[in-house]
């Protein structure tokens, strides 16, 4: 076969990848092997620009079960328990078909985290997207939203948090980022892997039809005016089914029949073919006139390239298929015999008979191709990183920044989003959405987990490898919050185009920033996903790591909420503000500036501060906790009150922000790190003030809790005092307005 | 005393239902799949919120075709106490056990939140250990709670005090704004003729712990094992 350009270029593959191809065979490959290799070594399947970078991370651990490289990263939460979890992107699809791209995205990950014998518990989900104001962003917002809400509410997983930002650069891309966390027994986590000879290879789940072909190619490309028509790519999900699967799968998992199970996720029959035959040291031969079909007339090569959801490829042990065909029959599931495991590490697919496509499976997994690709400091960056205070004029009155701040979306309240989203079902959610990190306990234990998804893509933008550790440190930082020690993390790292040099330099940076950054607060990385190509029309996203990290409580009874508690109680700031400006959401709500250099970050006083939270919270000292970020410390301390009908008083220092006239707005606005808002009895001020001290953690009581009315004096000066209801409102109103009535959208 | 909790393919509140009855009531339970054709001797059945076969068509309507609903029916005839929590109100509703439909919510969109419900009526096997007017802070998670049905079939439901929750405001009043899905005359759940059988849309079973919001919803499960307990409910009242 002579393949042309243009066939190469339809299945996103160089000739020198087509040249790899011939190598690896030592023939010319087939039509079904040509489609097998472009999405196996597509940048979504193989990570061909980003392992290089990824295999700096820290993944081990004392309490890492399970690194990179499996369904999903796993680690020891005691009680003989293991959490398994991961964080996975569904952008491509989200924009095409933002209701079932975004259904779909939660779907795969559910499967990932059932695939490892856990069931799953917990979702959490990161997005962004453009500016509300643009009917097409409403649109995209209101059908991701539904879709995760569709397929999760359906399967009867809650979501328990998440964050959005909004920024233009996402306008055309936007972000779905969905993180599950599942419960299994240590010594019961079931790996992805096809060995013993003979042992027969079973598929299970959805019929296969022809939608989602070439999706891991459509996610390894960027987007333009066309997009639109690649439509058919996008999956539909079925979450009936999925919860049928998830069911049955767990029950055939406590039989020990399985060998073991993949699900068909991205590049669908083919990746888990080859990667659980890649991963057992073994072949896997199949025969694709055996898979159930929901079309007529489809290829081998449509059949291994499609992507239809909910389906599992299981191996089971030899002598027990009766036993595992009789429970999906229960499940009305119907499991069909299409292979079996070999010993001579190849892919062999035939049809009806006839062999079509024989691979070695390694060629395919770690075989791939690795590029170090050529990396470039982007020339934005040296102009973005210049801030001149004084150039913006004096700053306007501190309530009207104030007010501007609680109702821009990415401060203002989720509600509007969460309310859609089941988030009490299985009666484990300890803390619910909008009330800090999201908390599950852990039945039949005394052990919580706290969950939380960061990240703030203007810092990576001015600084990648600050701003990287910044998502490291906060959501760590807000999972301390909660009482939680960090013990794993996931990342999902979402960047433009990496054949271009400066995105691939902002990718490098950022890796690197994230493994210092989880070294330095001892916190591996047991898994993720990269998802690259987020550019359209030529035009890349902010880059954005998006970070999840899973703290243990031992006691559930300790966890604490970010709202204050009691009327008297003092208020206090852990931390100190400095004169940060840059990447803040008042450069970009006031000015519609993305300037200047991200807040500084000492990782060693802010593992200092995590530690201090985790033992305040454990001791009952701490009677809330909220992560001082976007918005400052005046946001900080109106969002202790929101959802209380506490007010609160509070006098915070003056800040030296280079120019005079910001001192005020620094004192209030700035985004220092390392900074979190605590509220404790009067009477046990003595502890933390030795506490904070044994750690060298800054503290000043700044106020008391009390009233309805929220004051913030700057130097005794005051410059806020307004019911604590009235900005509440400003805040809890300010989503849900632009989908509530024309006014808005005018 | 033991309860049933009825396993739909996609019921999803099956395990709330389970771990309210069993760690916090301390009562027995069995989960018992709907192709079974026994309740094991129950007291009391629970259908249990979800998506029973995904809610294609409608929700509950493929349901009430599971041999396990025969049962039920005949469970319930004998006056033993059942109750359809969300999707199980909408199972009941499907099957005939109790009257009216379900419509999407008025705003359209699935709703979870916590929301307050008055007890209308005590002579229920689930809200005999109620007080008359008592207000119950339980979680709602649905999308089709918009309670319906014909004017007289309303007016027959009042008039036989058959409707037993309504939406209320933290203050008690049965207003418009307490109504969280534009269901009929605020209704969030009713009683069959014979008063044993008992559907509603917020989530008892969710609410029986105050470390998950709120322990409101336990009375209602205190309430069945009582009314079991005094052999009251056995006969229609």
């Amino acid at each position: 076969m002579s393949v042309t350009d243009q066939v190469l270029q339809r299945h996103g593959l160089t000739r020198e990848e087509y040249q790899r191809i011939i190598e690896a065979l030592g023939r010319e490959p087939t039509t079904t092997e040509v489609g097998i290799f472009s999405v196996m070594w597509s940048e979504h399947c193989s990570y061909k620009s980003s392992r290089v970078h990824l295999k700096t991370l820290p993944t081990t651990g004392k309490r890492v079960l399970q690194g990179p490289g499996e369904n999903a990263g796993a680690v020891d939460i005691g009680d003989g328990l293991a959490a398994v979890f991961k964080i996975e992107s569904h952008n491509h699809p989200s924009f095409i078909e933002p209701y079932q791209g975004a259904a779909t995205g939660v779907g795969g990950i559910i499967r990932d985290i059932f695939t490892m014998g856990a069931r799953p518990i917990a979702l959490l989900n990161s997005l962004r997207f453009g500016p509300l104001r643009e009917p097409l962003v409403r649109r995209t917002f209101a059908g991701v939203v539904a879709g995760i809400a569709g397929y999760g509410n359906s399967i009867g997983i809650p979501t328990v948090g998440g964050e959005i930002a909004f920024d233009e650069s996402y306008t055309g891309n936007p972000l779905v980022n969905v993180f599950c966390l599942g419960i299994v027994k240590a010594d019961e986590i079931i790996k992805g892997i096809a060995s013993g000879a003979g042992n027969a290879v079973y598929y299970v789940g959805a019929k296969t039809g022809r939608d989602g072909i070439h999706g891991a190619t459509m996610a390894s490309a960027e987007f333009d005016e066309k997009s639109a028509e690649k439509r058919p790519a996008v999956q539909v999900g079925d979450p009936f089914m999925e919860k049928l699967l998830l069911e049955a799968c767990l029950e055939v998992m406590k039989t020990e029949a399985l060998v073991g199970i993949q699900d068909m996720g991205a590049a669908g029959l083919t990746c888990s073919t080859c990667e659980m035959g890649s991963r057992g040291g073994a072949g896997v031969e199949i025969d694709v006139s055996l898979v159930p079909q929901r079309e007529m007339g489809m290829t081998p090569y449509e059949i291994m390239l499609s992507e239809s959801q909910e389906r599992m490829l299981l191996v089971v042990k030899k002598g027990r298929e009766e036993e595992v065909e009789g429970i999906f029959e229960k499940w009305d599931l119907h499991a069909a015999r299409i292979g079996q495991v070999t010993t001579d590490g190849r892919m062999r697919v035939k049809n009806q008979g006839a062999v079509v496509a024989e691979i070695p499976t390694e060629s395919l997994t770690d075989g791939a191709p690795l590029y170090r690709r050529p990396m470039a400091e982007p020339a934005y960056l040296a102009e973005a990183r210049q801030l001149s205070l004084a150039s913006l004029g004096s700053p306007p009155p501190a309530p009207e920044v104030f007010h501007r701040l609680l109702a821009s979306p990415g401060i203002a309240s989720k509600r509007w989003v969460y309310r859609q989203y089941d988030h009490m079902v299985r009666t484990n959610t300890l803390v619910f959405p909008g009330m800090g990190a999201g908390v599950v306990r852990i039945k039949g234990t005394r052990r919580a987990l706290a969950l939380s998804v960061d990240g703030n893509s203007r810092f990576v933008y001015l600084d990648p490898c600050v701003g990287a550790q910044l998502a490291v440190a906060e959501a760590a930082r807000n999972v301390a919050c909660a009482g939680g020690q960090p013990i794993g993390a996931t990342n999902c790292l979402n960047f433009g185009n990496p054949e271009r040099p400066e995105i691939m330099w902002q990718f490098a940076r950022a890796v690197a920033g994230i493994g210092e950054a989880c070294r330095a607060l001892d916190i591996p990385i047991t898994g993720g996903n990269v998802s690259l190509y987020n550019e359209t029309d030529g035009k890349a996203i902010l880059p954005t790591p998006v970070i999840g990290v899973v703290g243990l409580i031992e006691d559930a009874a300790s966890v604490v909420r970010r709202v204050f508690r009691s009327e008297g109680d003092l208020v206090v700031l852990l931390g100190e503000t400095q004169g940060e400006f840059g990447g803040s959401e008042y450069l970009k709500v006031m000015h519609g500036l993305v300037r200047g250099v991200p807040p500084r970050l000492d990782l060693e006083r802010e593992a200092a501060l995590q530690r201090l939270l985790v033992r305040g919270v454990s001791d009952g000292l701490v009677r809330s906790a909220h992560d001082c970020a976007e918005g400052g410390l005046a946001v900080t301390l109106a969002e202790c009150c929101f959802n209380t009908g506490f007010g609160a008083d509070a006098d915070i220092p003056a800040i030296d922000a280079g120019a005079s006239e910001f001192g005020e707005m620094a004192a209030l606005f700035s985004e220092s790190a390392s900074r979190v808002v605590v509220s404790i009895d009067p009477s046990r001020v003595g502890e933390l003030r030795a506490f904070a001290a044994e750690a060298g953690v800054p503290l000043a009581i700044i106020g008391r809790v009390g009233g309805h009315r929220l004051r913030v004096a700057v130097a005794g000066r005051g410059v806020i005092d307004e019911p604590v209801a009235d900005a509440e409102r400003l805040w809890s109103d300010a989503i849900g307005s632009y989908f509530e009535s024309q006014r808005a959208i005018a | 005393m033991k309860f049933a909790v009825v396993v739909f393919p996609g019921s999803n509140g099956d395990h709330d239902a389970y771990h309210a009855v069993r760690h916090v009531l301390g009562q027995d339970a069995v989960f018992v799949w709907h192709k079974d054709t026994s309740l094991q001797g129950a007291d009391a059945v629970i259908l249990p919120g979800g998506f029973a076969h995904g809610d294609y068509l409608r929700t509950g309507a493929i349901a009430r075709f599971s041999p396990i609903m025969r049962e039920v029916n005949r469970f319930a005839e004998g006056g033993g106490p059942v109750l359809g929590i969300c999707n199980g109100f909408q199972v009941l509703l499907e099957a005939g056990l109790l009257p009216g439909a379900m419509l999407r919510n008025r705003n359209v969109r699935f709703q979870c939140e916590h929301v307050v419900v008055k007890i209308e009526h005590t002579d229920t096997p689930f809200t005999v250990g109620c007080r008359q007017g008592q207000l119950l802070r339980m979680p709602i998670a649905h999308g089709d709670g918009n309670y319906y049905a014909e004017p007289d079939v309303v007016e027959g439901l009042e008039k036989s005090r058959r409707v037993i929750f309504r939406y209320a405001t933290a203050a008690g009043a049965v207003t418009p704004e307490a109504n969280p899905n534009g269901s009929v005359d605020n209704i969030a759940g009713l009683c069959s003729e014979t008063r044993n059988v008992v559907g509603l849309m917020p989530h008892p079973e969710r609410a029986c712990e105050l470390a998950v919001g709120s322990a409101d919803g336990l009375v209602l499960l205190e309430s069945v094992v009582k009314s079991v307990g005094q052999g009251a409910c056995a006969t229609a009242r």
